[in-house]
């Protein structure tokens, strides 16, 4: 079964491959769908199979031109595909960059986009590239995506089709949405859309780990375009709104709050404590203002702000709260 | 409520289509090369000898339209079924590979990005030049619709030190943090391999101090420096890596936590088993913890915003830690 449409795919790629001139869709008929029928629905069927199989080639990187098959009439259209387009560009790299490349190709940890990446060196090493995972001094990344809507978001974004989905925020109802999605961004470990929300017509942002079931493409691909200028990583950066850089001046038990020390820019060491019940040091640092009262707060009584008094106050005031919500006296 | 699965998530089997992507690059590799070993074409293109085999049984049929045995491209069955050698002739239109669908070149780009963020100053380099022939290719342009931030992982500024002692096969002294008990010590390792887990990158060493194997997470390592002493036997011992590396010290503990609205997003960064409404727009969420401190951390940094419900003791427990640092700011002998 696979087989015989492998068959029938190779050998579609072949026969418009080696064209220069547009070929009919009954020539292709004829030499690749003979088995189905002239009747109504067999010609029902051909077109399916064919729209299909044009997509599964699409789906391989190749690019399929239609054209006009006659300068007068121009209601049978033609289809070829030339090597300027479906050929891979020559690209040579030297061997510290094929490293780097075999680096690379294992940072994807989300299942397709990782079977996306190695097709994509399959056809590197196709070209004669030699992908040495010989060392070098590189960790990959690791790129993730829980989110189980993330592949169909993905495959939206490159085929520019329009999504709907169920998009929930926390404590409301689920309701259903419409997006042109323009791109997908990963910011503080999470994968967001950004797209045109096209009943609210507006630009929207939306987490995916909100959404709930099945995200279904409407329509064809290519349907929309992306507004010119769009830059899918500067909406990234207005989801986390940075408030100003503050300096803070804190106070840490000795042999304790490793993440607030790695990052400190001074640091005074054996000065006066809150408590004796170990030695403390001084550490300057700098976070964005919103960040740091929750930063400092999870190291509990191992840190303690001197300065500034807003965050003082801050860490303090929500130290209290804690402590009037379980109604304990202090 | 747990996420029901979804029939998205279920995978899409594309047999032919697969089979038809390995064969166009299989043909290309072939041209340059003439005869090729089963094993050997297998293993460059990362495909199972047994498939490749089957792949070259589909390609003999295939050919430009005409029907004449001429036209078909000729695979030399019986030097594939003797010798296991791969000899593919008639086959000159099929010289190179397919480029790059979309989601391809941008799956590898991004990637590419993503090691130019998080590489050290001196290996950027290579991998921009190697961004730089993507892009004078043409290649880049699908993945400006994809963003990943990777912000430069703490302890990434470590790799190339502990990497040149793996090589030196030298021992290290490192200062490490115990994350549980927000403690540090010195210990002295032989270091074996770096590794990745998840999120986070590991150092895989014999530990002079536990007396055993330890892994120590990058971020943790505040001070490594490489000592003079050669390795033993110990640290080329290989260790096979599998997923079961870190298993849960400790059995988890269910707790019912009481999130108001501005902590609700926690349910969306961790792994919550149950959610409930709450009273007052709440949501009571249950989430396995296998360490209170990591439970202790999260109430803080959301504080006053969650609440323990249960168990008791938890709930206690932190309102105790939260009133010895009330202390800190309140007490005698302050500032």
């Amino acid at each position: 079964m696979a087989s015989d449409k492998a068959e029938r795919l190779l050998n579609l790629y072949i026969m418009l491959l080696a064209q220069t001139r547009f070929v009919s869709k009954q020539d292709i008929r004829r030499a690749h769908y003979a088995d189905y029928p002239d009747t109504e629905r067999g010609d029902e069927a051909f077109e399916k199979a064919f729209e299909r199989d044009k997509d599964d080639l699409r789906e391989l990187g190749v690019v399929i031109e239609v054209g006009s098959l006659d300068a007068f009439f121009d209601d049978e259209p033609g289809y070829r595909i030339s090597t300027d387009t479906s050929a891979l560009p020559e690209i040579r790299f030297e061997a510290d960059e094929a490293a780097v490349l075999g680096i690379a190709a294992r940072a994807w940890e989300q299942a397709t986009l990782a079977r996306r990446t190695t097709e994509a060196m399959r056809k590197l090493t196709a070209q004669g590239v030699e992908v040495d995972s010989a060392r070098l001094d590189l960790v990959p990344p690791s790129l993730r995506a829980e989110e189980p809507a993330f592949d169909a978001f993905w495959d939206a974004t490159q085929k520019r089709r329009v999504v709907t989905f169920d998009y929930k925020r926390p404590g409301e109802q689920p309701r259903k949405r419409r997006l042109q999605p323009w791109g997908v961004v990963r910011s503080s470990g999470r994968w967001y859309v950004v797209g045109h929300d096209v009943d609210r017509d507006a630009e929207r942002v939306f987490r995916l780990s909100r959404v709930q079931g099945r995200v279904s493409g409407v329509g064809k691909a290519g349907a929309y375009d992306v507004p010119p200028g769009t830059d899918v990583s500067a909406i990234a950066a207005n989801l986390a709104p940075r408030t100003p850089d503050v300096e803070a001046t804190v106070l840490v038990r000795q042999r304790a709050g490793v993440g607030l020390r790695r990052r400190a820019s001074r640091v005074e060491e054996d000065v006066a404590g809150p408590d004796e019940e170990s030695g403390w040091d001084r550490l300057v640092i700098t976070g964005p203002g919103s960040d740091l009262a929750g930063e400092v707060l999870t190291y509990g009584a191992s840190v303690v702000v001197e300065a500034p008094e807003e965050l003082r106050a801050d860490v303090l005031a929500r130290l209290q709260a804690i402590l009037e919500q379980e109604g304990v006296t202090r | 409520m747990n996420a029901a699965p979804h029939d998205s998530d279920r995978p899409v089997v594309h047999a032919a289509r697969e089979q038809v992507a390995r064969l166009l690059a299989l043909v290309p590799y072939l041209h340059s090369r003439g005869e090729v070993r089963l094993v050997d074409a297998a293993a460059a293109l990362g495909v199972d000898p047994e498939q490749l085999d089957r792949d070259l049984r589909v390609l003999f049929m295939c050919g430009l339209p005409g029907g004449f045995p001429d036209d078909l491209i000729n695979v030399d069955l019986d030097a594939l079924e003797g010798e296991r050698i791969i000899r593919v002739d008639n086959a000159d239109y099929l010289a190179r590979p397919v480029s790059f669908a979309p989601s391809e070149a941008a799956a590898l780009v991004v990637a590419l990005r993503a090691l130019a963020q998080s590489a050290a100053p001196e290996t950027r380099d290579v991998v921009r030049r190697t961004l730089a022939k993507f892009e004078a290719a043409g290649q880049t342009a699908a993945a400006e619709r994809v963003h990943v931030e990777t912000a430069p992982e703490p302890g990434s500024e470590l790799v190339p030190s502990l990497q040149q002692a793996i090589d030196h096969g030298h021992q290290l002294e490192l200062d490490y943090h115990v994350a549980s008990r927000d403690e540090h010590s010195t210990r002295v390792v032989e270091p074996r391999a770096l590794t990745r887990v998840g999120d986070a990158t590991y150092l895989d060493a014999w530990c002079h101090t536990a007396g055993g194997d330890r892994v120590f997470r990058l971020d943790r390592i505040l001070r490594a420096t490489e000592l003079d002493t050669p390795v033993s036997e110990q640290a080329s011992r290989t260790r096979e890596l599998g997923s079961g590396w870190f298993a849960d010290e400790g059995s988890a503990t269910t707790v019912t936590v009481r999130l108001a609205p501005p902590a609700h997003w926690v349910t969306e960064y961790y792994p919550v088993t149950e959610t409930r409404p709450g009273p007052s727009g709440s949501l009571d969420v249950d989430l396995e913890v296998a360490s209170e401190a990591w439970l202790r951390q999260l109430l803080f940094r959301v504080a006053p915003h969650a609440r323990v419900v249960a168990p008791r003791e938890f709930a206690e427990s932190f309102t105790a830690s939260a009133r010895e640092a009330v202390r800190l700011y309140t007490g005698p002998g302050v500032r």
